[in-house]
C-alpha cells in the first residue's frame, strides 16, 4: 500500500480524499503533518471505526495493532518541532519502485517550471491540495519526439496572458487542477498531436476528471474501484519498468553541444563569482544551528557522540564549532571526503601527533588497543574528533566503521561527525550504533558542497586534462630523445586509430618493426627495456590479446594525446 | 591553520598545555549553554546526582536479574571439571570421548546488552571459579591463528594479574614472542598450576580459598554466530585433543537459537562438545523490571510524560530490543529536561523542596506564573487569591510548595492504584487495557482512562469474573495498598478487607441456598398439564429476565464500582495536575529527533520543498512543488525524478538551463537559450556532483554522457 501511495505525487494527493479506512490509518503514520490536519474529521471517524474493528480481530493481532496505533500516535508528534524537522513525510513517498518514465518528461517539467513565476501569484496555497496533480498530464503527453520538441518550444514562448486568461476564465480554482490547465494548453496549441494521443488520453483522463467532480455519496465504491485500478496500474507499471533492459534516452552527447568542458579551476572561478542564492535565509538557518553549539559540547561530555545530517555542506558549521569552542583543547579534524583517507591515517595521527608515540603497529587493531590503553591510563587526556563525511567512500567499509566506533566509545574521546549519503545509516548495525552512541541532529544548511565535491572525479569536469598532460610532458622530458621518439610513434599510431572503437592497441611485433624502420632501436631487447620504463611511469599499459600477442596502449584520452603531440611539435 | 588540503586528510590541533582548560568542563558547558536563567549550578548538580542514582539502580537491577543465570553457570562450571581435580576413573573413561564441557548461553537478539552480561559473567567467574577467563569476539578472530593469539594473550595477562607482585620479569615476556599453539598453552598452564602449588603457604591459602588447585580455563565466545565455521571447528577439534591436559570449558554466547550450534558445526565436531543450555531473561522482562523500578516508583522525582515514554518504548519494541538504549534515552530525557526547563531546579526530593522553593528568584517566580498548568490553576481560584498569586512572590512560593507536595503525594498514590488496576486488567480476556503495566501506565497518562472505551470494556469484563479470581485479586490489591507508606489508603484497605470477609460469608450462605434454588425445577417436573407447563415456563422466563441478582453478583458489582471510584480519584492524568511541567518531561519530538532520526526524509524535504527550511516567499509554491527559483540542487533533483534508469546529461543540462534562465529573466527571448551560459553550466556541474555525493546518481559507462539513477520515488 505504501508503495502505491508514493508512485506519483500527483495521484497521491488526489487520493487523500478517497482512501478506505485502513489506508487512512496508515496515512496517519505516514504524515502527521499538514495534510492530515486538512481531513481531520474524516480521520478521527476512521480511527474510531478502526478501534471498533479491533474487537473482532484475534487477540494477539489486536494487541499488535493497538501498539502500532500508539506508535503512530507517539511518533506523529514531530510536526511541532521548531527547528524545521522534515520528518513528516511518508516512507512510501521516499522509498518506492522504479516507474516507467518517458523520455521527454524532463524537458516538459523544465518548461513547466520555467513558467512557474506567473503561477505563483496565488497566495492561498493551503487551499489547493489538488494543484500538484500533474501526473495525468505527463502520461498524456506521450508522443513522438519531434512534436514534443516543438511543443516544448512553443510552450516556452507562450507567455502569461494566455495562461492568465485561462486562469481568470476558470470558475473555481479549487476544483480545476493545475494539470488540466497545462493539459488544455497543449491541447489547443498542437491540435494534431491531440488527435494522435486522444485515444491514449481518454482512459487516463476520465478517472481524473470524475475524481475531481465526484460527490461524497459514491465515494466508497469509487475509492475501491480507484484502488483496484491503481493496484493494476502499479503492477503493470512495475513490469513495464523492469521488463526491457533497453533504456530509452536520447543519444545526444556533450561533445555535440559544441561546448568545451570546464576544468576544475575555471569551474571553481565561475562558481565563486556566481552569487549564492538565498544567502540571507541560509545564514539564518546556520545561525539556528550555531545556537546549539554549547548543547553539543554538553552532550559530548556526557558520553554521547553527535552526528549531523541534512542537505548542505556541514563543513563550515563544524569548522565554526571547532574555532569557537575547541580552540583550547586537543582536537583532530578528519576530512572524510579526502580521496585517500584511511582509518590507518586517522589512527596514525592520533598515536603520532596526539600521543607522541614513535613506532609502528602491526595492525589497526593493535593500534586501537594501544590508544585505548593510553586513554584509559591517563584520565587527563581528552580528544575531540571531528569527521567531515563519516560516510565517505574510504571510511564506509565495515572494518573502518568498526574501528571508528570503538574509538568513539572511549569515554574521553568526543566524536562529532557529519553524514550526507542517503544510505549512510545502513553502515551501522546495532552493535556499532551502541558503540557510537549517537545523538542525531538535523542540520540542513543548504550550503554548497564545495570542498566535498572538489576531489570527486566529477562527471562533467574535464578531469584528466591539464594534470595528465603536464605529467606526461614532465616524464618525457627526462627521457632520451630516442625514448621520446618511441612514445611519439605509439601516440601517433593510437591517434590514427582513434575512430576504431575496437582498437586493441599496437602489437609488440608491429611496434618493433616501426621502431626499427625509424632507426629508434636496434634490437627488441632495447625496446623492451624502454617499454619497461614507460610502464613504470604508467605511460603505457600492456594487454595480452586473445591470440597471446602483447598489445600496447596509452591510457590517456585522445584530446590530451593530441595536445601532447602539438606541444611536442612546438618543442622540437 | 586551515583544514583544506590536497595532500592530507587528518589535522591535529594541539594547543599549548598552558591554555588547556582542566576545570569541570561539563558543569561549565551546562552553565554557558543555559545562560538564560539562574540556578544552573544547582540544576546541573541535581541532574548529575539523579542520573548517577538511576545509573546505579539500573546496574543493580541488571545484576539481580542475571543472578540466577550466573549462579547456574557457576555451578555448571564447578561441576564440569570436578573430575579433573580428582582424577577418577570415570573421568578417564569420559576423556576417551574427548568431550569438552560447553555452556550454550542463549541471550536474545539485543546484542547491545550482551556486553554487560558478559562483563558480569567474567567478573563472577574470576571471583569464584577460575582466574583464567578469556573473552573472544568474532571480529578479533578471523583465523585460528588470531584466535589462539588472542586467547593466550588474555590468559597470560590474567596470569600476570595474579602474581604481578612477586616476579616482574615474567611479565615482560611479550605475548607476541610465544609461539601460539596448544602445546605452549598447556605448558604455560602446567607451569602456572605448579607454581601455585609450590608457593608459600600464606599465598597459597589466599589463592586457593577462591579457586581450586587446577582451575578450569574458560573461553567465552561472545558472538558465536559471527565466528567463521572453520575457525570454530578447528579450535574445537584441536582443543578436544588436549582436553586431558587442559581443563577447558567453552561458553557460547548465542543471540538467535541453540539450533545455530548444529548449523555451524557439523556432527563430528559438535559431538566433541558436551553442551548444556542456559537461557537468559528475555529483554522484555528486563524492560518491565526497569520500568517498574525507575518509573513506577516515587524514589525519583523526575518523571516521563506519556509521549516520551511511548517513544522510548516504541524504539525498544520496534527497533532494537535494547535495554541499554532505553536507559540511554532515559538519560537523554533527564539531561534535556534539566537543560531546557529552568524550573527543573524544583525537580528534587520532597525534603529539599521547601528550601529550594524559598530561594527562588523573582524571575523564576515569573517562570512559574508562565506555566500553562499554573495559569489554569490560577483561573480556578477566586479573584483575591488570583491577585495574590500573580503579584506576591512569597505567597506564590508557599502555594508552590504546597502544590509540589501535592504532586508528590499524587504520584505515590497514582502508582499504588495503578498497580491495583493492573492486577484486574492483566487477567481479563483479550487484555483491553494491555497485558503489561507499562501499557496501562501509558493509557493512564495519556488521558482520563475512565473515559476510554477500553476501560469501559474492561470493567464489563471485570463484572463477569468468577469468585476465586476476584478474591485473589482483592487480596493482591490489599497487599499492594498495605505496602504503601502513607495513610492515604487505610480506608481503602479496610473497605477491601470488608469485601473479602463478605465473600467468605457468601460461601457459607451459598451452601444453604443451594437447597432452595433447586425447588422451581422440581415443581416443573411435577406439573404435567400443558397449560400449566406453558404458564410456568413463561413465568420462569420472566423471572430470569428480571432476575434478581444473587448476592455474589451484587457484591461483585460493588467491588468493581469501588475500584472504579478509586481509579477516578487517583489515576488522573499527570498533565491535568498543576505544576506537572516541573517533574514531567514531555518534549517527545526532541527526543525522537535525536534518537530515531530519519536522515533520508530530511533530505527529501529539503530537496522537494526548500521553503520548509529557507523562509523566503519566492520559494513558497502551491501544494508542495517547487518554484523555478529554488536552489539549483532542488531543481536538478526535481528534473532527474522525471527520468528512467539512465539520464542523459545533455538533456538534463538543457532542461536545467531552461528553468534557470526563466527564473532569472522571465522574458528572455529564445535565442539566448540556445547557448548554455558558462555560469549555468558550472552551477549544473556543481548540483550534479552534489547529487552524486548524496547518492542519488552515479556515473554510468553504459552510454556516453549518461548517469545512472539510484533511487526511485520521491515525487
Amino acid at each position: 500500500m505504501s508503495r502505491s501511495e508514493g508512485m506519483r505525487g500527483g495521484r497521491r494527493s488526489l487520493q487523500v480524499k478517497f482512501v478506505p479506512d485502513e489506508d487512512v490509518l496508515k496515512h496517519i503514520s505516514d504524515d502527521a503533518g499538514t495534510k492530515v490536519r486538512k481531513d481531520k474529521a474524516q480521520l478521527s471517524v476512521s480511527v474510531k471505526r478502526f478501534v471498533k474493528k479491533l474487537e473482532n480481530i484475534s487477540d494477539n493481532e489486536a494487541q499488535e495493532i493497538l501498539e502500532e496505533k500508539n506508535y503512530v500516535a507517539a511518533l506523529g508528534i514531530c510536526a511541532q518541532d521548531p527547528v524545521g524537522n522534515g520528518s513528516n513525510i511518508s516512507g512510501g513517498e521516499v522509498y518506492s519502485f522504479q516507474t516507467p518514465k518517458r523520455s521527454n518528461k524532463m524537458a516538459e517539467l523544465a518548461s513547466e517550471l520555467a513558467q512557474t513565476p506567473e503561477k505563483n501569484v496565488a497566495p492561498d496555497h493551503s487551499k489547493c491540495p489538488e494543484k500538484m496533480a500533474k501526473t495525468p498530464q505527463s502520461s498524456k503527453r506521450s508522443s513522438s519526439n519531434k512534436v514534443q520538441q516543438r511543443s516544448k518550444k512553443k510552450e516556452f514562448v507562450s507567455t502569461t496572458p494566455y495562461r492568465l486568461r485561462k486562469r481568470l476564465a476558470a470558475p473555481d480554482p479549487y476544483l480545476e487542477s493545475e494539470s488540466e490547465y497545462s493539459a488544455s494548453c497543449s491541447e489547443e496549441e498542437d491540435e494534431d498531436e491531440q488527435k494522435e494521443v486522444s485515444t491514449v488520453l481518454s482512459d487516463q483522463k476520465t478517472p481524473a476528471k470524475t475524481k475531481a467532480a465526484s460527490t461524497p455519496p459514491p465515494r466508497n465504491s469509487l475509492a475501491k474501484k480507484n484502488k483496484e485500478q491503481k493496484m493494476g496500474n502499479l503492477v503493470e507499471e512495475y513490469f513495464e519498468a523492469h521488463s526491457s533492459s533497453k533504456v530509452l534516452t536520447s543519444d545526444r552527447t556533450l561533445q555535440k553541444l559544441r561546448k568545451r568542458r570546464l576544468d576544475q579551476q575555471t569551474l571553481h572561478d565561475l562558481l565563486k563569482n556566481a552569487p549564492l542564492a538565498y544567502a540571507a535565509e541560509i545564514r539564518d538557518l546556520n545561525q539556528q544551528h550555531e545556537s546549539l553549539f554549547s548543547k553539543w559540547m554538553l552532550q559530548l561530555h556526557l558520553g554521547f557522540n553527535i552526528v549531523l545530517y541534512g542537505l548542505g555542506s556541514k563543513r563550515d558549521l563544524l569548522e565554526k564549532f571547532r574555532t569557537s569552542l575547541l580552540q583550547d583543547s586537543v582536537h583532530l579534524v578528519v576530512n572524510g571526503y579526502f580521496p585517500s583517507i584511511t582509518v590507518r591515517s586517522i589512527l596514525n595521527s592520533i598515536t603520532e601527533e596526539v600521543l607522541d608515540h614513535i613506532g609502528t603497529f602491526r595492525s589497526p587493531l593493535d593500534q586501537l588497543e594501544f590508544i585505548t590503553k593510553r586513554f584509559k591510563e591517563d584520565s587527563s587526556l581528552e580528544l575531540y574528533v571531528l569527521i567531515h563525511n563519516l560516510d565517505s567512500q574510504m571510511l564506509r567499509g565495515e572494518r573502518s566503521q568498526q574501528i571508528l566506533a570503538q574509538l568513539s566509545s572511549l569515554p574521553s574521546i568526543y566524536l562529532i561527525a557529519s553524514i550526507d549519503h542517503i544510505n549512510a545509516p545502513l553502515m551501522w548495525d546495532q552493535a556499532k550504533l551502541s558503540l557510537y552512541n549517537w545523538l542525531w541532529y538535523e542540520t540542513t544548511t543548504f550550503n554548497p558542497y564545495v570542498e566535498e565535491t572538489s576531489y570527486e572525479n566529477s562527471l562533467l569536469v574535464q578531469q584528466s586534462g591539464s594534470l595528465a598532460l603536464s605529467s606526461l610532458m614532465h616524464v618525457l622530458h627526462s627521457l632520451t630523445l630516442n625514448a621520446r621518439g618511441i612514445f611519439r610513434l605509439l601516440a601517433q599510431y593510437q591517434l590514427e586509430k582513434k575512430d576504431n572503437p575496437s582498437y586493441p592497441g599496437l602489437s609488440f611485433q608491429d611496434f618493433y618493426q616501426q621502431c626499427r624502420e625509424a632507426f629508434l632501436v636496434n634490437s627488441d631487447l632495447t625496446l623492451r627495456a624502454q617499454l619497461t620504463e614507460f610502464r613504470d611511469h604508467k605511460l603505457i599499459r600492456t594487454k595480452r590479446g586473445a591470440d597471446g600477442v602483447e598489445y600496447l596502449i596509452i591510457p590517456v584520452d585522445d584530446s590530451t594525446l593530441t595536445d601532447f603531440l602539438e606541444k611536442e611539435d612546438e618543442d622540437v | 591553520m586551515s583544514t583544506c588540503s590536497v595532500s592530507k586528510g587528518c589535522f591535529v590541533f594541539k594547543p599549548s598545555t598552558k591554555k588547556r582548560r582542566f576545570s569541570d568542563k561539563t558543569a561549565h558547558d551546562f552553565r554557558c549553554a543555559s545562560n538564560d536563567s539562574e540556578d544552573t549550578e544547582l540544576r546541573f548538580v541535581t541532574c548529575q546526582s539523579l542520573w548517577n542514582q538511576i545509573k546505579s539502580e539500573t546496574e543493580q537491577i541488571q545484576e539481580n536479574l542475571n543472578k540466577q543465570l550466573l549462579d547456574n553457570l557457576v555451578s555448571f562450571l564447578s561441576r564440569s571439571h570436578s573430575d579433573f581435580q580428582e582424577k577418577t576413573t570415570e573421568w578417564t573413561c569420559r576423556m576417551k570421548f574427548r568431550e569438552i564441557p560447553t555452556a550454550a548461553l542463549v541471550l536474545g537478539v539485543n546484542i547491545t546488552d550482551h556486553d554487560l552480561t558478559f562483563r558480569g559473567l567474567s567478573d563472577v567467574l574470576q571471583d569464584n571459579i577460575t582466574p583464567y577467563v578469556a573473552l573472544l569476539e568474532a571480529k578479533d578472530c578471523p583465523g585460528i591463528k588470531n584466535l589462539m593469539q588472542k586467547l593466550m594473550g588474555q590468559l597470560m595477562k590474567c596470569d600476570i594479574d595474579v602474581d604481578s607482585l612477586e616476579d616482574e620479569d615474567c611479565v615482560q615476556v611479550s605475548q607476541n614472542k610465544i609461539r601460539c599453539s596448544m602445546p605452549s598453552l598447556i605448558s604455560w598452564y602446567d607451569s602456572v598450576t605448579k607454581k601455585t602449588d609450590s608457593e608459600t603457604p600464606s599465598k597459597k591459602r589466599n589463592f586457593s580459598s577462591r579457586h581450586w588447585q587446577s582451575p578450569p580455563v574458560v573461553v567465552i565466545f561472545k558472538d558465536m554466530e559471527s565466528f567463521t565455521t572453520k575457525v570454530l571447528q578447528d579450535f574445537i577439534v584441536i582443543s578436544s585433543q588436549h582436553i586431558h591436559e587442559l581443563p577447558l570449558v567453552l561458553i557460547f554466547g548465542i543471540a538467535t537459537s541453540p539450533m545455530i550450534i548444529h548449523r555451524l558445526l557439523p556432527h563430528p565436531v559438535s559431538s566433541l562438545l558436551c553442551i548444556e543450555l542456559f537461557q537468559s531473561l528475555s529483554c522484555k522482562e528486563h524492560l518491565s523490571t526497569i520500568i517498574d523500578k525507575l518509573l513506577l516508583t516515587s524514589q525519583f522525582p523526575f518523571k516521563l510524560g506519556e509521549k516520551v515514554l511511548q517513544v522510548l518504548i516504541n524504539i525498544f519494541l520496534y527497533h532494537d530490543f535494547s535495554v541499554q538504549n532505553f536507559i540511554k534515552g532515559f538519560q537523554l530525557c533527564i539531561v534535556e529536561h534539566f537543560y531546557s526547563q529552568p524550573l527543573s531546579v524544583l525537580c528534587c526530593h520532597l525534603v529539599d523542596i521547601k528550601k529550594r522553593v524559598y530561594s527562588l528568584s523573582h524571575d523564576q517566580c515569573e517562570n512559574i506564573r508562565r506555566l500553562p498548568s499554573f495559569r489554569r490553576y490560577v483561573e480556578k481560584q477566586d479573584s483575591g487569591k488570583q491577585i495574590e498569586l500573580l503579584t506576591n512572590d512569597s505567597f506564590l512560593k508557599e502555594e508552590t510548595e504546597k502544590l509540589l507536595e501535592d504532586l508528590h503525594v499524587y504520584h505515590e498514590n497514582y502508582v499504588q492504584i495503578l498497580r491495583c488496576l493492573h492486577v484486574f486488567t492483566s487477567s481479563l480476556p483479550k487484555y483491553p487495557l494491555g497485558k503489561q503495566i507499562r501499557e496501562l501506565h501509558c493509557a493512564c497518562l495519556e488521558n482520563r482512562v475512565w473515559e476510554t472505551e477500553e476501560y469501559e470494556s474492561s470493567l464489563q469484563l471485570a463484572r463477569m469474573l468468577n469468585k476465586t479470581d476476584l478474591v485473589t485479586m482483592l487480596q493482591q490489591c490489599v497487599e499492594i495498598l498495605m505496602s504503601s507508606s502513607g495513610k492515604e489508603f487505610d480506608r481503602a484497605v479496610e473497605k477491601l478487607k470488608e469485601f473479602l470477609t463478605q465473600f467468605q460469608n457468601l460461601e457459607a450462605e451459598a451452601s444453604q441456598e443451594r437447597g432452595v434454588s433447586v425447588s422451581p425445577q422440581k415443581e416443573l417436573q411435577k406439573k404435567t398439564d400443558l397449560y400449566h407447563l406453558q404458564k410456568t415456563l413463561l413465568e420462569l422466563k420472566e423471572s430470569r429476565r428480571s432476575k434478581k441478582l444473587t448476592k455474589f453478583e451484587m457484591l461483585r458489582f460493588e467491588v468493581v464500582d469501588y475500584i472504579d471510584s478509586l481509579v477516578r480519584r487517583y489515576l488522573v492524568p499527570a498533565d491535568e495536575r498543576t505544576l506537572h511541567e516541573i517533574m514531567y518531561f514531555n518534549a517527545a519530538a526532541v527526543l525522537r529527533g535525536h534518537l530515531n532520526a530519519a536522515p533520508r526524509t530530511a533530505l527529501h524535504t529539503a530537496l522537494n520543498s526548500p521553503h520548509w527550511y529557507l523562509k523566503n516567499q519566492a520559494l513558497r509554491y502551491d501544494g508542495g512543488g517547487i518554484s523555478n527559483k529554488a536552489p539549483d540542487i532542488c531543481i536538478v533533483y526535481k528534473l532527474h525524478l522525471e527520468c528512467g534508469r539512465l539520464i542523459n546529461l545533455v538533456d538534463w543540462l538543457e532542461a536545467f538551463s531552461t528553468v534557470v534562465m526563466a527564473a532569472e529573466e522571465p522574458n528572455a527571448d529564445e535565442a539566448s537559450s540556445d547557448q548554455v551560459d558558462d555560469v549555468i553550466h558550472a552551477r549544473f556541474i556543481r548540483a550534479v556532483s552534489e547529487l552524486e555525493l548524496l547518492g542519488f546518481i552515479k556515473p554510468s559507462k553504459q552510454k556516453t554522457d549518461h548517469v545512472a539513477r539510484l533511487t526511485w520515488g520521491g515525487c
